[in-house]
């Protein structure tokens, strides 16, 4: 196929095909999303989405039990959700291979912390594999598998952003290794984990964690690249090719490998350079590791590097007093551009009620945390995916909106209500929990750019067949109506989100009835799912009273004289600024 | 807008090798919904087609509702970081005003800058919470930016979401590959029907700075 412009989440898609993996397991989360994506669209092997990293990862192992490669994807703080069926796959060890690629997001570009995926590698013995660019990612994806087998084990492959949403040039060889599905036979002393076979399997470990350590010091993923001995840096992934471009001369321990870490290989480069560094972002995985050896590593000697956030040349460059290249101050008084809802977006009504009864939102992870921000500024919590319904049943435990005298009202998304809402609400039913909860449901998993779910009943095959949502027959959707009543929710109402006043008849009855349990459904599509234009409202006498300017779309601004006025090149004509008009001074009349 | 992940291509055997001494860092900025990826897409097959190391960094996620978004494109002998810092852009290709002046930092001394002659109202400024800057265009020529109508251009086209290939055609000036391969990336990375619109508004991309 010869040299391939690829992303690293494409490389690692292209090198476990490759390697011949047949199922792929995954809940899409930046920065991994497009590894499955990507997989699912090659011939001869399964991919699903699952509800979420947990269920990923167990439908990961019975595969790869069963006797089939399987790779499952996930973000950093997906890796948290998987993390107990993580810990004991550290200890059964496989089958067939298993491969965990964790993404992780220095910086937070998309997530809510940036924490180091490595540290359960560490945690849970398994090796851990991370690639400086795409060809690497290809290779290791190829080599994670052969690892696993030989070592029987479950192996991280990690990255960070940079090397997920990265294209490099790949050397790709096309062809896919046939791999024979591996006999399955009953080892309950293998996956049974009961106290007398964990307290083995644990031993087992240990023994594993030995040969691995062997492995470790003299695999070519590891790599000694001497230069100038007066500086000598110990660093992975991305930190790689940003020390040789801000430090060329430098000698370099690359760790293709950060768990288990070669001890003689790093005492062997300690004694050929002057002065040791660890260059890595966001945590001090390698340098407490590299410490606990008896290494000596000395700060950089221009100044520390920045304990939090993504490391970039520059700051190797201020570190290590090398010379920076001049340039333009930034502009100053520029107006900020977040990411704000789509023209349309159909949680965009609904905060503009919630603000204006000024509840206390517990929120939650997807598009809608933007209700954080101005013009709504009515989220007050989030957290994690699920935790806006069991946080709203905590605020009712602390009489929170009684001594406040505001509504708690928790706010979740379709798709992570079926990730992790669900229980939420089972505990808040199952100990008489009171109060009013919203399932925003667009239909879609939106944020990470409208993949399917159970809600909507689009597969991950389904996806890679273009199937859109509003498609998909009803009987292959969860019904949420339905899964609220079992559950035992005292009232379920569906609301159209795209209607102002039904929104506000819905909210002011819920929160008016303190003895009861309420969820409403507030339902309608993205507007990536449905690009429909209709017509756009013209404005006649208006008032300036600025209540349409307030609702916080994109299409709307004022001209010099205060006067609102539309974008027809962003206007979708959703009709939501025409119900924002106190006046009635917006029409889609002719 | 979902991510395109069906955009992996090959690298052509055919095209006219380029050699380049020194690794060059082009910088695409705009808003999200711009058009940015697909312009560094098209760069990328360009320098990668040419026999030159590529890196292509983008940002997804949060950025994508209409936030400041950003794609670094490095080319070179052998790409290293591909992490434009402060400094480092020889070229940034801004496809909105503003954004232009927030990116104003990343370029290097003596090197180019291209804005699209466009202002996309930030919600916050909608919304009263902040102002739109004073005198850009005024702060932009300070700067030595080259001012490209590449929106009406590409109107006049009849293509009005052919500004981003506009920009490219502009870009194009600054970098040694050739027109032809530059308009074989357009006809093999854009859908069939719009690459004649495509390629036209291209041309007038690079008559547009010529």
């Amino acid at each position: 196929m010869g040299k391939q412009l690829l992303s690293g989440n494409e490389a690692i898609a292209q090198g476990a095909w490759e390697a011949g993996v047949e199922v792929g397991a995954a809940y899409p989360g930046t920065p991994s999303t497009e590894t499955l994506e990507n997989l699912v669209t090659k011939p001869d092997v399964y991919c699903e989405w699952a509800p979420n990293e947990k269920v990923a990862l167990e439908v990961g192992l019975g595969a790869a039990m069963g006797g089939v490669r399987t790779l499952v994807t996930m973000k950093h703080v997906g890796v948290n959700v998987a993390a107990d069926p993580f810990m004991s796959a550290a200890n059964t060890g496989v089958n067939a291979g298993l491969v965990l690629l964790a993404a992780d997001d220095p910086s937070c570009y998309s997530s809510q912390n940036e924490q180091d995926s490595r540290h359960y590698a560490a945690f849970g013995r398994v090796p851990c594999l991370d690639p400086s660019d795409s060809q690497e990612a290809y290779e290791m994806a190829q080599a994670a598998f052969q690892i696993s087998e030989q070592f029987d084990t479950l192996v991280m492959l990690h990255e960070t952003m940079r090397i997920a949403h990265t294209k490099t040039l790949v050397e790709v060889a096309g062809e896919r290794n046939q791999v024979e599905p591996r006999d399955y036979e009953s080892r309950p002393e293998k996956f049974v984990m009961m106290p007398a076979n964990a307290v083995r399997r644990t031993l087992a470990a240990n023994d594993r964690e030995d040969e691995l350590i062997a492995w470790a010091e003299t695999n070519e993923l590891n790599r000694m690249e001497l230069r100038d001995p007066a500086v000598g840096i110990i660093c992975a992934g991305a930190l790689y090719p940003h020390v040789r471009e801000a430090l060329p001369e430098a000698s370099v321990l690359k760790l293709g490998i950060t768990w288990p870490l070669p001890p003689n290989l790093i005492r062997d480069f300690a004694s050929k350079v002057e002065k040791l560094y660890v260059v890595e972002e966001a945590c001090t995985y390698l340098e407490t590791r590299v410490r606990a050896l008896g290494v000596e590593v000395s700060e950089p000697p221009a100044g520390r590097l920045p304990r939090s956030g993504e490391v970039t040349p520059a700051h190797i460059r201020a570190a290590f007093g090398a010379a920076a290249p001049s340039h333009m101050e930034a502009a100053q008084g520029l107006p900020p551009r977040p990411p704000a809802f789509c023209a349309g977006c159909p949680h965009r009504l609904v905060y503009v009620e919630l603000k204006r009864i000024k509840a206390i939102v517990t929120g939650d992870i997807g598009c809608y945390t933007l209700g954080a921000v101005a013009p709504y500024r009515s989220v007050d919590s989030v957290i994690d995916m699920g935790a806006s319904l069991s946080m709203a049943h905590g605020m009712e435990l602390a009489n929170a909106g009684e001594r406040t005298g505001r509504s708690v009202i928790g706010v979740i998304g379709d798709s992570t209500f079926a990730h992790s809402g669900i229980t939420s609400l089972l505990g808040t039913v199952y100990n008489g929990g009171k109060g009013t909860l919203c399932i925003l449901d667009n239909r879609t998993t939106a944020m990470t750019g409208t993949q399917g779910n159970p809600v909507n009943g689009v597969t991950l095959t389904d996806q890679a067949a273009r199937v859109n949502p509003l498609d998909v027959p009803a009987g292959k959707q969860l019904d949420l109506v339905k899964l609220c009543e079992a559950i035992g929710v005292d009232e379920v109402e569906v609301v159209d989100a795209q209607d102002a006043k039904a929104i506000r008849a819905a909210l002011k009855s819920a929160v008016s009835h303190t003895d009861k349990l309420s969820v409403i459904i507030f339902k309608a599509p993205c507007r990536l799912l449905d690009r429909s234009r209709g017509v756009m409202p013209v404005i006649r006498d208006c008032r300036r009273c600025g209540r349409c300017i307030q609702i916080g779309c994109p299409a709307l601004g004022k001209d010099e004289t205060g006067h609102a006025v539309i974008d027809p090149s962003q206007c979708i004509g959703c009709n939501q600024c025409v119900q924002s008009c106190p006046f009635g001074c917006i029409t889609k009349e002719a | 807008m979902p991510h395109d992940t069906t955009t992996n291509y090959g690298v052509s055997q055919n095209a006219n090798k380029v050699v380049l001494d020194e690794t060059k860092t082009i910088m695409l900025v705009g808003v999200g919904g711009q058009g940015t990826i697909l312009a560094g897409q098209l760069l990328a097959m360009v320098a990668a087609d040419a026999g030159l190391d590529v890196k292509v960094s983008e940002i997804h996620g949060m950025s994508q509702r209409g936030g400041s978004v950003s794609t670094v494109v490095r080319v070179g002998k052998k790409v290293d970081s591909m992490i434009a810092d402060p400094g480092c852009a020889d070229i940034v290709v801004a496809f909105e005003a503003i954004e232009a002046l927030r990116a104003q930092q990343y370029v290097r001394e003596g090197g180019r800058l291209f804005v699209n002659d466009e202002r996309i109202t930030p919600v916050p400024v909608n919304i009263g919470v902040c102002q739109m800057p004073e005198r850009v265009d005024e702060r932009l020529a300070k700067i030595g930016a080259t001012i490209i109508d590449a929106a009406g251009i590409a109107r006049e086209v009849g293509s009005p979401r052919s500004t981003n290939v506009v920009l490219v055609g502009a870009l194009s000036t600054a970098l040694p590959f050739e027109v032809q391969e530059w308009e074989e990336a357009i006809r093999r990375r854009v859908p069939p029907k719009t690459v004649e619109a495509n390629l036209e508004a291209f041309a007038r991309g690079r008559e547009a700075v010529a």
